[in-house]
């Protein structure tokens, strides 16, 4: 008997979050600190108007780098990835790539900075470490669904490598292909990013020009990016890509060497704990952990869970607001084309760059990492439910506007739409902690500061912390996704939406 | 009531109805028969989009959504009827009054059990019966219902069937069991490769008479 209405339990769980992060609220610092925040903001919109290319061999420099740099680490990820893919199944390869999975390129730029340097090294393992992780889990993931009929039909005596190219990958190389050209777009945006700790991409150009209020310089720089990405189809061909990867090396820039000392003193003393390096005593140890876990950890801690639960929630709310923008269901082909340029615009833009954005605009509080994570995360979830909507098919006599978009199509797309969001929420959480490089006081901020401080002892155990974290919330999300049955599927195109909302 | 005029209609880029000549006057029961493919569904379809002011549709796939109780599937029907932040009020808590009007309805077709039941847990025949929910809740001057029993068991069928001919005065089903066409409706028309190749009062045939579509 059903006779009491309930709600669902997504409905449940929904609210949970909704008032999560309404408790979150009070705990955050959520002001406009400049002076004249909007005058700011219209100056900044005015440099759209005139994007100076003039300096255009800085600009093109900056591209070249961020495209060799990109091209180099995810071609490196992804060879790795798909050689750990295949052992993937031992236990500790799935721990340790869940665990570099976790650290977010710019801690791993960060630790890399101390080994090498400015060297390119620092930025080709930056974005190849993390994605050979990604690319492991992946690869690993398309192997284990992938039809495996025909293996069983070749001779046991033939060779695992011929098996393999007869047998498996044929029937698995669309969605090799997808996912990594998929990927190659994240590693531009990781690479651009990799500017803002100094190395010589777009992020280094476009900081130093806002810096000196040159804004039509940012736009100069972000038009050209944008459209970089929109036609990534276009310049990523399979029979172009060796090509890149032979004059990538020669483009990187390179003028500095690698000092072994330094390699050396990285691991010996570096990263030692100070009180075992010291040779303290028991209690001077356990002061000297406390004080960091204490004064440092739980803060950075309790920022992080408060900018990504209200961040998670606001992503959500504007997910359900953009979809209906790029969906049949609402809007003509006219109206929908200025939603998708609106879309493409928000996901294409790193949520590092919005928040820098920002963050000079406004000055430093959460309010700036919330609306840029919210932007970019509703932009690209909105992007995914906005294509999903498409394929329900509404029946001749069905309502329309708002009955619509309640009765038929937000019942029909929740569940995936809380899927998405779930997989976003460790994501969210990544970003949440890198932000506080900004100055918003996430994990990132005492990450950060301790660097400065030349405790890069304090620095590992915060960035081990950080792991954890980002581990911790993956499984919840797990386990949230399992408990309200959220459909995963595996066929191609699902796949790819699935890895896009992940990663 | 209705009056279609050498009418014809594509599926799909496909000409699937050729030269339809109907005329339906008020308080007609229409069955159509004939075996698949041969344009029931398009003519359904196509005097819906001749009339669909106050008109009630079962389409052959039901049109429901999975995630809403059937009582939600239900008041779906009169959507139109009611303001935009009634339906979200009722949406999130369902108004008593509404709940007792589609309770009435589920009894009459043996649903009064899954009242507050997601849609997507119910069995086949069952959604379909929802779908009829949902054009009896609904009400107008017409009922247009594309194979609204196929899935449902003989005695079931007839349940379903008394509670639409009850609920509306002109109905017009497409049907592939001839023998309920026979016994519920008052004109037969036989569609066949997208014409009209039968039309005559239900009481002059038989069911042999029928076989011949088939």
């Amino acid at each position: 008997m059903d006779s009491v209405y309930k709600h669902s339990p997504s409905w449940k769980v929904s609210w949970l979050f909704v008032l999560l992060a309404g408790f979150s609220l009070f705990f955050s610092d959520i002001e406009i600190i400049s002076l004249e925040p909007w005058q700011e903001l219209k100056r900044l919109f005015m440099g759209l108007l005139t994007p100076d290319w003039s300096n255009l061999s800085e600009i093109g420099e900056a591209f070249l780098q961020t495209l060799s740099f990109a091209i180099l680490g995810v071609a490196g990820g992804s060879l790795i990835g798909f050689l750990l893919a295949q052992i993937f199944h031992w236990r500790w390869i799935q721990v340790t790539c869940a665990f570099i999975r976790a650290i977010h390129e710019l801690f791993w730029a960060l630790i890399f900075l101390q080994i090498f340097g400015l060297h390119p090294l620092t930025g080709l393992l930056a974005i190849g470490l993390p994605y050979a992780a990604t690319f492991a889990k992946v690869y690993a993931e398309i192997l284990e669904e992938g039809d495996r009929s025909a293996l069983q039909a070749v001779s046991r005596d033939a060779s695992r490598v011929s098996t393999f190219f007869y047998a498996r990958l044929p029937d698995l190389w669309q969605h090799f292909k997808t996912y990594t050209s998929y990927r190659l777009e994240c590693g531009l945006r990781s690479s651009a990013i990799l500017g803002f700790v100094g190395l010589p991409t777009l992020g280094y150009t476009l900081s130093s020009a806002f810096m000196e209020g040159h804004y039509s310089v940012v736009w100069a720089l972000l038009l050209l990016f944008y459209l970089l990405i929109a036609t990534i189809r276009y310049w990523v061909r399979p029979a172009l890509l060796p090509v890149y990867i032979i004059a990538a090396p020669f483009i990187i820039a390179n003028d500095s060497t690698i000092s072994f000392d330094n390699v050396q003193r990285f691991f010996t003393e570096d990263i030692i704990p100070a009180p075992i390096l010291r040779g303290d005593s028991l209690s001077e140890s356990w002061h000297w952990l406390s004080d960091l876990l204490l004064n440092q950890a739980l803060p950075g801690i309790v920022n992080t869970v408060i900018l990504t639960q209200i961040a998670l929630v606001a992503s959500g709310v504007l997910t359900l607001l953009f979809f209906p923008l790029i969906s049949t269901h609402f809007f003509k082909p006219a109206g929908r084309t200025i939603g998708h340029v609106l879309l493409v615009i928000l996901r294409t833009t790193p949520e590092y760059i919005l928040a820098y954005i920002l963050l000079q605009l406004w000055g430093p509080s959460m309010l700036p990492a919330i609306v840029a994570l919210a932007l970019h995360n509703g932009a690209i979830i909105g992007h995914l439910i906005g294509r999903y909507s498409i394929e329900v098919q509404l029946r001749v006599d069905a309502s329309r506007g708002l009955n619509r978009y309640f009765y038929e199509l937000l019942p029909r797309l929740y569940g995936q739409f809380l899927a998405f969001l779930f997989y976003r929420w460790e994501i969210i959480m990544r970003e949440s902690a890198i932000l506080g490089i900004l100055g918003i006081a996430t994990l990132g901020f005492y990450i950060d500061s301790s660097i400065q401080e030349l405790h890069f002892d304090k620095a590992m155990i915060l960035i081990f912390i950080t792991a954890l974290l980002n581990v911790l919330v993956d499984s919840l999300s797990r386990y949230l996704r399992g408990k309200l049955r959220l459909r995963t599927n595996v066929d191609c195109r699902a796949r790819n939406d699935y890895c896009t909302a992940k990663e | 009531m209705i009056q279609l005029q050498s009418e014809t209609a594509s599926y799909q880029g496909v000409k699937t109805l050729h030269d339809i000549d109907l005329q339906v006057s008020e308080g007609e029961r229409l069955a159509l028969v004939g075996q698949s493919g041969s344009g029931k569904s398009t003519l359904i379809k196509l005097i819906y989009e001749h009339y669909p002011v106050n008109t009630a549709l079962v389409p052959q796939d039901y049109g429901l959504v999975n995630n809403l109780s059937v009582f939600h599937n239900v008041y779906i029907g009169r959507l139109e009827q009611r303001s935009t932040f009634y339906n979200l009020v009722n949406l999130i808590r369902p108004k008593s009054d509404q709940v007792e009007i589609i309770r009435t309805i589920l009894i009459g077709l043996q649903l009064e059990d899954y009242l507050f039941r997601p849609v997507g847990r119910l069995s086949g025949g069952q959604k379909q019966r929802v779908a009829v929910a949902r054009s009896l809740f609904q009400k107008g001057h017409l009922l247009l219902a594309d194979e609204p029993v196929s899935s449902v068991d003989e005695q079931q069928s007839r349940i379903v069937l008394k509670e639409m001919l009850n609920g509306f005065s002109t109905i017009v089903l497409a049907l592939h069991d001839t023998q309920l066409a026979l016994s519920f409706c008052d004109r037969i028309i036989g569609l066949e490769k997208g014409r009209i190749v039968l039309d005559s009062p239900a009481e002059a045939l038989t069911e042999k008479d029928l076989l011949s579509l088939y």
